[in-house]
């Protein structure tokens, strides 16, 4: 600094202030990259940020909170930033109720044997179809894509499913849809892009089978990728609603977003159905009740999703990035 | 080891150089079969996918032909008569398609333009955050909500417009404010709603694409325009806009060759008898007339799925075309 202010005007000083300010950008990018010198602008984004932060926030937390309160508190508007009446009765109402725990014991069995399914068959599509060299490729490839484009809708499926007397089996939960697309094409993409191919012709070289280095090289290699169609599949299993609506009508078969379906929508209540004995004002507390059971079953069927989230976040973006990556 | 890689390669190069079917003289096909005896394996391992696809995807279409006949029980999909396009005539002539495609139609391309913008926004800010790691927190939490699941978030729509209690009458109420509007009762706003939910859960996952995409451009083109004095909203505008038109434009075709398979499943669960007239779409009222209702109608609503199925076809292949002039994108 000392030396620039000697001589302001000389083109050497021109030079060496030309140099200091890119230096000077590029200090402040380690700090605060691609933010420059306006602190103007840079409030502005956080600002901004900020306010989304609570948009999407926000209702999430209403729901934990007035989860945790009565249900009196909640129908007046009362519970806005902190729990009020802390009371536990909609958990309680969310262990006693006659389906939520064992349709909850479902879902995750649907989901375990589901992801199993749609793991093995996933990774037999796909590594065959990343070989370049298998012959017919693009061929297999169209059948299998084709299916993405076009299907027999909703009404065929159906009556296929109940000929083939899948209806009302775990079956029906956890075959269908065993190979999406998507997953299958970010899979055969890390295969093809992310193995070197001369690791395969070194270990033809050594005697090894196709079989046996897919299972013995390829797949340890590919667990990044196999962890991230992992949760995409587990994710979709446990949210999976629609399938349990079309073919799944036995209660005790029910995952848990149908019964959620049920309570949410359809005022399915946890007290079994002789609410004409009861007084007004039982009514009014059982009404309250099925208001906090219903945040209290939201916040019950998201946990095993939010408790694993911190944790393998960063795995759906990488497969997000893979997935953008056409091979 | 190069001479017999060319070797192999020989017979199949005419083959990919030029589109036309060139035909195998004996020699080379027998080649070719020995070769593919060598990877029989991989072959194997297709089987099971095969017989899946067959069996759970093609399967179906080919049962579609009930469409083209009178369901009756007691004969089956395969020995019901023949009627011909009847059950599509019946469609057209019915009121009821033009509502059906409209609502449809209106609910998706609202959603498709309504939830471009957000995506990049949210992208954009995360880019010029001052501080990194609040950035990188904001940004995880963003995309949270793209994990609930379509009960649960139409549970959170339909409890936080509850005029009783929910969540935005409490907001109200803190103002001095109160929510009387019973908003799923009103079949004008249920478009809104069903898009406005969607971009709230949808826009931290669609933003991803697009850090990506930022994060991919050059510093050199940044460091270079704050030497020459550029405030942050002319780098946006002119570096990071133009990096990321493409991708938006992508997304924007991709949606456009989708529009006709818009998430129903929420628009069935918010559905109620008050909104009826602007909810029904053509997938919900397939799964009520042919599978919920107590005397369901297969063949007219297979006829209805069918005719959305072949339409979205139409526009998939049409999309990807303009994807593929278009710089060269395309979806397969």
């Amino acid at each position: 600094m000392v030396e620039t202010n000697k001589n302001p005007n000389t083109e050497e000083n021109q030079e060496v202030t030309y140099v200091k300010a890119k230096q000077k950008s590029k200090i402040k990018q380690l700090l605060a990259p691609e933010i420059g010198d306006e602190v103007g602008s840079s409030i502005i984004s956080t600002v901004f940020a900020t306010l989304i932060l609570l948009i999407i926030i926000y209702p999430l937390w209403f729901i934990v909170i007035s989860s945790f309160s009565s249900g009196k508190a909640v129908a007046a508007g009362e519970v806005f930033f902190l729990p009020v009446d802390i009371t536990l009765d909609g958990y309680k109402a969310v262990l006693d109720h006659h389906l939520i725990m064992p349709s909850f014991k479902n879902s995750v069995i649907y989901m375990v044997c589901g992801t199993c399914i749609n793991l093995f068959m996933t990774v037999i599509t796909a590594y065959p179809l990343s070989r370049k060299d298998l012959i017919g490729r693009s061929k297999i490839t169209l059948f299998f894509a084709f299916t993405m484009w076009f299907s027999g809708g909703m009404i065929p499926t159906f009556l296929l499913y109940r000929d083939l007397g899948m209806i009302n089996t775990i079956w029906v939960m956890i075959i269908p849809g065993a190979v999406a697309m998507g997953n299958m094409v970010i899979t055969r993409t890390y295969f093809s892009k992310t193995i070197p191919e001369e690791l395969l012709e070194a270990a033809k070289i050594d005697g090894a089978s196709d079989i046996g280095y897919l299972l013995k090289i390829a797949l340890p290699l590919a667990k990044p990728i196999l962890a991230v169609i992992t949760l995409y599949y587990a994710v979709g299993h446990w949210n999976q609603f629609f399938a349990a609506l079309l073919y799944i009508t036995d209660q005790d078969k029910y995952p848990l977003q149908l019964v959620l379906r049920d309570i949410l929508f359809q005022g399915e209540t946890a007290f079994g159905g002789d609410s004409g004995s009861l007084s007004i004002e039982d009514m009014a507390i059982l009404e309250n009740l099925q208001q906090i059971l219903k945040y209290s079953v939201i916040v019950v069927s998201a946990l095993p999703m939010m408790i694993i989230y911190p944790f393998v976040q960063k795995y759906f973006v990488r497969g997000i990035m893979s997935g953008s990556v056409k091979g | 080891m190069e001479t017999a890689i060319q070797k192999n390669q020989v017979p199949q190069k005419p083959k990919k150089a030029k589109k036309t079917k060139i035909k195998l003289t004996p020699e080379q096909k027998k080649k070719q079969l020995k070769k593919m005896a060598g990877m029989w394996q991989l072959y194997a391992l297709l089987i099971l996918p095969f017989i899946y696809f067959l069996v759970f995807h093609y399967f179906p279409m080919y049962g579609a032909q009930i469409a083209f006949k009178d369901y009756l029980t007691v004969e089956g999909v395969w020995g019901s008569p023949w009627v011909g396009l009847k059950h599509f005539e019946r469609f057209i002539n019915s009121g009821k398609m033009w509502e059906l495609v409209r609502n449809t139609l209106s609910i998706s391309l609202y959603a498709l333009f309504m939830g471009l913008p957000f995506p990049v926004l949210l992208a954009l800010m995360f880019r010029y955050i001052p501080f990194k790691r609040y950035g990188k927190f904001i940004q995880s939490v963003t995309y949270a909500p793209h994990f609930i699941s379509v009960v649960v978030m139409a549970g959170i729509v339909v409890e936080a417009l509850n005029p009783r209690g929910g969540m935005i009458d409490t907001i109200l109420g803190i103002f001095g404010g109160d929510w009387e509007i019973n908003l799923m009762g009103i079949p004008e706003a249920f478009s809104s709603v069903y898009v406005w939910s969607g971009i709230w859960q949808n826009m931290g996952f669609g933003a991803i694409i697009y850090c990506a995409v930022l994060a991919s451009v050059d510093t050199t083109y940044h460091e270079a325009a704050m030497v020459d004095g550029a405030t942050m909203f002319q780098r946006i505008w002119h570096i990071d806009i133009p990096f990321l038109i493409p991708q938006v434009v992508l997304n924007l075709i991709l949606g456009m060759g989708n529009v006709l398979n818009v998430g129903f499943e929420k628009a069935l669960l918010l559905q109620n008898t008050l909104n009826a007239s602007k909810s029904e779409m053509i997938s919900t009222y397939v799964y009520k007339m042919g599978i919920a209702a107590s005397l369901p109608d297969v063949s007219y609503t297979t006829a209805i799925g069918l005719f959305k199925s072949a339409i979205a076809f139409i526009l998939v292949i049409v999309v990807n075309k303009i994807a593929r002039k278009y710089g060269e994108m395309s979806i397969w």
